[in-house]
């Protein structure tokens, strides 16, 4: 990687990082409604992930869906324009926080229904398979996805078919408010998908230079035709489930551990140790962030609502 | 114009659209090389190839989904349920996935699927097999639902239906497959959404759609035998649901019977009702009638199970009620 592409993943993530605590905010404020799901914690997952894919590679991920959007290039302007559900974001203010996409970035959603959106990923995978085009389908979804029907439908279809989608497990430790040791059979994820004979890894979820190193090598795998490819990333999210989350299934001191292993520092300090950059680079990259946030939440704040005749408007593509 | 069974009418349809547009496939359960399971796409295999004609495990929510998916790219996916009680295991993809996605997501995407089913009972299946459940699905914005009873329509809506952009479930009825009518030769298509008048009279509007149609047009032929000439329209279309041929009928004969193979609670005759009540109240002379399934798990006894589905001799009586 050249120096400017590991700036541009340490910008990521810190933009990622700022545009939440901007959201936790402004939910506060009461200006965004609905469901708020912070990726505060598993920025580098999202990151390093998107990061290794090329232009046609297709993405799509579950509700947990703001740093997605940023890393496939998606502005925050129209991300927090979207949370406060403004003409101006990205799905025209109808999805909110958990329906983000951008087509023309490839990027397919934000989808709210747990591994409901599994099933969807094998279908574009087959899409691009039929057209005999290269393009891989990554399809992130939580630990939590992965004790549903869905999940297991869409992996032995996948299998079945040698389709060209890269699963990716975010394994943040609780789906919603129970452990994965409460819920899954399985502890470590990945295994799930040796019942479907689909070559898998695992990898630091809170490294973005593993996660994009996995990222790679999978998806060099799925697009050589080999078929699906499995990777689950071990990482944690540091605010609770969504807004409002009494987080009484867990102690303030696993939350301490694993702050110790925060992504942004763990990169932070890399790029300094590996004199990458310097400090005084890195903290500019911060300031730029937070004003990027800044502009951001002032377009949101200024972007006119939609119109009322917009409620029924993109029901049907055709009328009849 | 050629007499042609519903199956053969369907048949053709998806044939001369897979040979059309490249991008027209079908998958589903047994579609391939079994050459489906009502022999639909007998012959398909051979001819198209397994890439255009695929058979799924059996997961009707990754048959769906997937269908949801390759639509997303571009493709025209044909997603087949072997009968409409399994569509309930791919519910959420159903009502909440494909008709959601282009309004949620501001317009950016569509969802260009055809998931095509069968509905009715009467082949003593029992209370899971035999369900006609279509007003379900119906409820849902975004999704369009399409039901036609006879040859002609089935191949031409199933035409439209294929090229049409936005998602549609597509019900068959198994006990129509040998309903043989004229169907025109050549290009033929049907406008989706528009109901339709299948027989004309003046002193009854009887409304009704799939294979309760013939049941209906039955009944009219044994009630002209007393000199009653029954109008009866077939909706053809559940979501959009065009009432206008309904409203023009009623408006002349003022007394309808709505006659629906499903349940009669929040059925397709409650929807009809309460549209006449609210459009055309004036013109009400006698309390409107449904005939519809009892209120019962279909039972697998042949008598009991024929008891429970609306017969002509159940429209003949509503009919007679509100003259």
């Amino acid at each position: 990687m050249k120096k400017q592409e590991y700036l541009d993943l340490y910008h990521q993530m810190v933009l990622i990082r700022r545009l939440e605590e901007c959201a936790a905010e402004l939910y506060q404020q009461d200006k965004i409604g609905g469901f708020l799901h912070l990726y505060i914690g598993q920025e580098a997952v999202s990151t390093g992930l998107i990061s290794a894919r090329q232009p046609q590679d297709r993405v799509i991920t579950a509700y947990r869906d703001h740093g997605v959007a940023i890393n496939t290039g998606i502005g925050a302007k129209e991300v927090i324009a979207e949370l406060l559900g403004k003409a101006t974001g990205t799905s025209k203010g109808k999805g909110g926080s958990m329906h983000m996409a951008d087509v023309e970035k490839n990027f397919w959603g934000g989808h709210a229904i747990v591994g409901a959106h599994l099933p969807l990923a094998a279908g574009m995978a087959l899409g691009d398979q039929y057209m005999g085009s290269d393009a891989a389908t990554i399809c992130m979804f939580g630990d939590g996805a992965t004790n549903i029907g869905f999940f297991h439908e869409a992996l032995n279809l996948s299998k079945v078919w040698n389709l060209p989608v890269l699963w990716v497990v975010e394994n943040n430790q609780y789906g919603m408010g129970t452990s994965v040791a409460r819920a899954s059979a399985v502890g470590e994820i990945r295994q799930k998908a040796d019942g479907y004979s689909i070559p898998n890894a695992i990898a630091d979820g809170m490294d973005v230079l593993s996660v994009r190193k996995a990222a790679v090598k999978a998806l060099k795998h799925v697009r050589s035709g080999k078929g699906p490819f499995f990777l689950e990333f071990t990482t944690y999210r540091y605010r609770g489930h969504s807004m409002g989350d009494p987080e009484r299934y867990r102690e303030k001191e696993e939350i301490a551990q694993w702050e110790q292993t925060d992504p942004i520092g763990i990169y932070q300090r890399y790029l300094i140790a590996e004199k990458i950059a310097t400090r005084a680079e890195l903290e500019e990259i911060e300031m730029q962030a937070e004003a990027e946030i800044m502009e951001a939440v002032e377009f949101a704040e200024t972007s006119p609502e939609p119109a009322p005749e917009e409620l029924y408007t993109d029901v049907y593509v055709q009328a009849g | 114009m050629a007499v042609k069974t519903v199956r053969e009418a369907i048949s053709e349809a998806l044939w001369e659209e897979m040979e059309r547009d490249e991008k027209v496939f079908i998958l589903g359960e047994e579609v391939g090389v079994w050459g489906g399971t009502y022999a639909v796409t007998k012959g398909f295999y051979d001819h198209f190839g397994e890439k255009r004609v695929r058979d799924t495990p059996i997961a009707e929510a990754a048959i769906v989904g997937a269908g949801i998916g390759a639509a997303l790219t571009g493709l025209r996916p044909v997603a087949e349920l072997m009968t409409i009680n399994f569509a309930f295991v791919a519910m959420d993809h159903i009502v909440n996935e494909a008709p959601k996605l282009h309004y949620m997501f501001g317009g950016q995407m569509s969802v260009p699927l055809v998931i095509r089913t069968v509905s009715g009972g009467g082949r003593q299946l029992g209370a899971t097999h035999s369900q006609t459940p279509d007003v379900i699905f119906a409820h849902f914005p975004g999704l369009k639902v399409v039901a036609p009873a006879t040859p002609a329509d089935s191949k031409g809506l199933l035409k439209s239906a294929i090229r049409s952009e936005d998602p549609i479930l597509f019900i068959e009825n198994v006990t129509l497959y040998q309903t043989r009518g004229e169907v025109p030769d050549g290009e033929h298509l049907v406008p989706i959404g528009k109901s339709k008048v299948q027989r004309q009279g003046s002193d009854v509007t009887v409304v009704t759609y799939s294979k309760m149609l013939n049941v209906s047009l039955n009944a009219a032929e044994e009630l002209a035998k007393d000199g009653i000439q029954a109008e009866v329209v077939d909706l053809r279309t559940l979501r959009p649901l065009d009432m206008e041929p309904v409203i023009e009928s009623f408006v002349k004969t003022n007394r309808v019977v709505i006659v629906e193979e499903g349940w009669r609670s929040y059925g397709v005759g409650a929807e009809v009702a309460a549209r006449l009540y609210e459009e055309a109240f004036d013109y009400i002379d006698a309390p409107i009638k449904r005939v519809a399934q009892a209120e019962v798990p279909l039972p697998y006894n042949r008598n009991l199970e024929q008891l429970a589905i609306p017969q002509v001799s159940s429209v003949v009586e509503a009919v007679q009620d509100v003259l």
